[in-house]
């Protein structure tokens, strides 16, 4: 492997030596004809360029036809409806820039190449284009951006709300827990100091808010109701990334971050809609977070609320009964308010 | 180290004479025949601004050609997953056993990719190389403010990319939190394997890049402020000067907040702080150092992070600016607006660095200001583009290579650009944060652009740099693989990005949703390696050249701009006699009624009637 490795670099050498000392000669040859020499090279440049540019756009449609339907499907979710839509928009104003840009100056290299009967346009400036192309990106950008932030503002009012069914993702080396309120809708506090093996979370088991707490490996979401994900990490920054729904927040160790969303389509309305029965939505790491980083993950299921109902009564309590008064172990009192930000 | 005292002093006699305004007349070079170089006072310890600036471009070209193969090794990895590829072990060791990629050092491999392209790559090989080169020359100054500065400067990049390298070869491997290097995981070695010795190097290795950096960047303020030619007044400078002017002043406003960021990384490392470490709980153990934010790092990281990006593009685009004109044969389209624009842009990307922190929890208000100064980045650059658009209109195009490489950044330029007004939307960059989407955009329209123009400059000034032309041809070859190369590369990964696939992925087995996708990656890789092999051909036109390429003329590409009056062998002092003086702008391409289509910079308006316009006095 290695010599025929060796063999090919040393072949490769060998022939670009050979080609450039032929090329050398070649022009030593033509004698001082370096001028025909350059027009030539303009002549296949100037048409590499326009051949370049319908070319590359052909393959450019072709491929979008090709790849596009391999990008995600419509989102999952209400706001990430307006993101698409809002996508859409921008992508519109983009593409009309790409081309004409692209064209523009594909066609004029084409176009302008050298010919020593011509002299170029001695043009260096003009105000008014100057005016033009800067008040009309502007104008354009002003539209863009004022969407743009209202869309982000609707998307994080809700985060700040604190309405919804609130839902604990908590990360660390290489999962995602789940941790629903229950009937209070309140978590129960925790402390990164109260991590031992049998409380991974290092929640209070004396707080009250803790009791109806339920502990799940698998995001389950009733269909149209809104969600609080309150996003924790024990060890490094992680990434919560639920791309079917636009939905993506770091993990942070130290604090908590939220992202409010409501989705729109259940897990089995997915699958009919993309017309693959085995359709699944998932939670993704998203934050480099170590070696196995591309392994961290969490299924996510969304269902009918009647279902979800169903769904929350078989999932664990954080301190199943007969355990909560034995693993109390109070936290200080003085950690606990540290802890969560309510 | 040696320094030649000659040099030196005559430098210091230089400085006083352009202070005074005195004529340069009785400037012979008397220094140049008594002393003697031997081989390493003139290659290896030199204070000449010439040689500094090839030893900076020989280091990159070197550093980029192993980042190159690192991007190659992670790319097959990508395409092939289940593959084994036998010659990994004897490239790469025990990291590449029975031929599968390990996936800590895939990271590794991602991380030290990263921060060699950046920093090494397209910070110190594009500024370190053509700063150098260029300042002095074009500006008519004998070297640069402080020759010892500047070699000093490029001897404290060596060392740091010794020790880069050096932190490839170590037990735990090198750094691999990615090349932005977030805390904590960068912070606890408990967390990564690379974030033991590997990670300390690291450091060690930026801070003696941020040294090196400043140093240079502060002589070449100096040296533009203090040293130009009679009748060189800042509105006289090519635009590559001002282009270096600009990413001096951005280097050294941000490199220092990157040293800070840095530091206090170390010390939370070694010393037992926590400026970026809380609440954490790693290894079977809650981590005694608390109260600290990992975000507050990134806020100072993303402080130098974004005028990085335009510390490594403005460079390019000064050169392409200098390339396009002189091969349109036509002045430079807006030239005062283009000076314009890369202040603006300057200005900006000191206030945009949120938009790499929209979803990490930062407080969504600011979010939206970011948002707002992120955008306006577009206008300057829209301007930019269309001036280079508008330079070409009605030109008289000869296609050098280098010209050929200047069109080809003005494609990139507009390609990654527009797909950075979605990313810079912070409800759109919800989405495809962290994706592929956002590699594609950045290898488009900073990775692309900037060695574009750093090969524009390479095959622009090599006569410059070694006397000798480089193999047209070859050129031409290497550039059409390099830009269908990169098109194939970059482009279908946007695609996926918008599937969702996020980046710094060893294997994309995670989700079965992911399966489809592997004809992209197929592509992707397979346009990498067109594109990755076209290099060698550059790699062997430029070293050939040096020693086989056809002989230059003393102004082979028939600029106006000071460089291309100077002696084809280069000496100390650059000018033999005296400096010459500057009467006109550098953009005189294809004035009406000149005898030529060229008008250089020393021409002064009473030899050239026939062409006058009202304004030229």
């Amino acid at each position: 492997m290695n010599i025929l490795l060796i063999l090919a670099v040393v072949f490769g050498t060998l022939v670009l030596v050979r080609l450039a000392n032929v090329a050398a000669l070649a022009s030593k040859l033509s004698g001082e004809n370096e001028e025909a020499e350059q027009e030539s090279a303009n002549r296949w440049n100037s048409i590499g360029m326009i051949a370049f540019l319908i070319i590359g756009l052909s393959v450019m449609v072709y491929i979008m036809n090709l790849y596009l339907p391999l990008t995600l499907p419509k989102a999952a979710s209400e706001h990430g409806e307006a993101i698409d839509g809002l996508m859409k928009i921008n992508w519109t104003v983009l593409f009309i820039t790409f081309f004409i840009t692209q064209i523009l100056l594909f066609f004029f290299a084409y176009k302008y190449r050298y010919n020593k009967n011509r002299r170029s346009f001695y043009f260096h400036d003009n105000n008014k284009l100057e005016a033009i192309w800067t008040i009309i990106p502007t104008i354009v950008l002003a539209a863009l951006i004022t969407t743009g932030m209202s869309e982000w503002n609707e998307i994080t009012k809700k985060s700040a709300s604190m309405k919804g069914i609130v839902v604990q993702i908590y990360a660390k080396q290489f999962d995602f827990t789940a941790r629903y309120a229950g009937k209070d809708n309140k978590l129960g506090s925790s402390f990164f100091r109260s991590i031992t093996d049998t409380n991974p979370l290092g929640i209070d088991s004396s707080d009250a808010a803790t009791a109806d707490d339920l502990i799940a490996k698998e995001l389950v979401l009733p269909k149209g109701v809104e969600v609080q994900l309150m996003i924790n990490s024990r060890d490094v920054i992680h990434s919560v990334y639920l791309p079917h729904f636009r939905v993506q927040m770091n993990a942070v160790p130290g604090m908590t971050t939220r992202f409010a969303f409501k989705p729109t389509k259940t897990t089995a309305e997915m699958q009919k809609e993309t017309g693959n029965p085995k359709f699944e939505f998932i939670m993704l790491c998203n934050k480099i977070c170590g070696v196995a980083h591309y392994n961290m993950k969490m299924p996510v299921r969304v269902v009918e609320p009647a279902e979800y109902e169903e769904w929350l009564k078989t999932q664990s309590a954080v301190f199943p009964k007969e355990e909560a008064a034995a693993a109390a172990t109070p936290a200080p009192a003085d950690s606990a308010a540290t802890s969560m930000s309510k | 180290m040696e320094v030649n005292p000659h040099n030196s002093m005559a430098h210091g006699a230089h400085a006083d004479e352009h202070a005074h305004g005195h004529s340069h007349d009785h400037h012979g070079h008397d220094h140049d025949h008594d002393h003697e170089d031997n081989f390493w006072s003139k290659y290896i310890f030199s204070t000449d601004h010439k040689m500094i600036a090839k030893q900076y471009l020989n280091v990159a070209i070197f550093m980029g050609f192993l980042a190159m193969f690192m991007s190659l090794i992670f790319r097959m990895q990508l395409a092939w997953p289940d593959a084994k590829l036998p010659f990994l072990e004897d490239v790469i060791g025990k990291w590449g056993k029975d031929g599968k990629l390990d996936p800590g050092f895939y990271l590794a491999l991602v991380t030290i990719h990263g921060t060699i392209m950046v920093f090494f790559v397209l910070t110190a090989g594009l500024s370190g190389t053509f700063s150098n080169l260029l300042i002095p020359l074009q500006l008519g100054a004998r070297d640069m403010a402080s020759g010892f500065l500047n070699a000093l400067s490029f001897w404290f990049f060596a060392l740091s990319s010794i020790i880069m390298l050096f932190s490839l070869g170590i037990e735990t491997g090198p750094a691999s939190g990615g090349w932005t290097v977030y805390p904590p995981l960068s912070a606890l070695p408990q967390a990564i394997p690379g974030s033991g010795l590997g990670m300390t190097l690291w450091l060690v290795s930026m801070v003696f890049f941020i040294a090196s950096s400043l140093l240079g960047s502060i002589n070449y303020i100096s040296t533009i402020i203090n040293l130009r030619t009679k009748g060189m007044a800042m509105t006289r400078m090519p635009l590559t000067i001002w282009a270096f002017f600009i990413t001096a002043i951005l280097g050294v406003l941000s490199f220092p907040v990157l040293l800070a960021a840095a530091l206090l990384l170390v010390f939370d490392r070694s010393f037992g702080t926590s400026f970026y470490l809380s609440d954490i709980f790693i290894d079977g153990a809650p981590l005694d150092h608390a109260g600290g934010s990992p975000i507050l790092y990134q806020h100072l990281f993303w402080f130098l992070g974004h005028p990085e990006v335009y510390i490594v593009l403005l460079p390019a685009l000064g050169l392409a600016s200098e390339v396009i004109s002189v091969n349109s044969r036509k002045p430079i389209f807006g030239y005062k607006a283009m000076i314009g624009s890369m202040l603006v842009i300057a200005f900006l990307s000191f206030i945009v660095w949120g938009h790499h922190m929209f979803v990490t929890g930062m407080n969504p208000f600011l979010g939206s200001v970011f948002v707002f100064t992120t955008l306006l980045v577009a206008i300057p650059s829209a301007v930019k583009v269309f001036n280079y658009i508008t330079t070409l209109w009605r030109g008289n195009i000869q296609f050098t290579p280098q010209m050929l490489f200047g069109i080809g950044l003005v494609s990139t330029f507009i390609t990654g650009g527009l797909t950075g007004i979605i990313l810079g939307d912070s409800a759109l960059d919800i989405n495809v944060h962290d994706t592929y989407f956002v590699v594609a955009h950045f290898h488009i329209v900073m990775g692309s652009s900037a060695i574009f123009g750093m090969f524009a400059g390479v095959y622009h000034w090599f006569p410059k740099m070694y006397g000798r032309l480089m193999n047209k041809k070859l050129g031409y070859i290497h550039f059409w693989l390099t830009l269908i190369g990169l098109y194939g590369t970059f482009f279908p990964m946007h695609f996926l990005g918008l599937a969702g696939v996020p980046r710094r992925y060893y294997a994309n087995t995670a989700y079965d949703g992911f399966a489809n996708l592997i004809n992209i990656n197929h592509v992707v890789t397979v346009f990498a390696i067109i594109g990755g092999l076209a290099q060698f051909i550059f790699l062997f036109n430029f070293y050939y050249s040096i020693k086989n390429g056809k002989k230059s003329s003393q102004n082979p590409w028939k600029s106006n701009t000071l460089e291309w009056t100077t002696p084809i062998e280069h000496l100390h002092g650059n000018w033999p006699g005296a400096i010459p003086e500057v009467h006109r702008w550098p953009y005189d391409y294809g004035k009406p009624g000149a005898k030529e289509d060229f008008i250089c910079q020393t021409v002064p308006f009473s030899e050239t009637p026939e062409s006058n316009t009202p304004h030229d006095h």
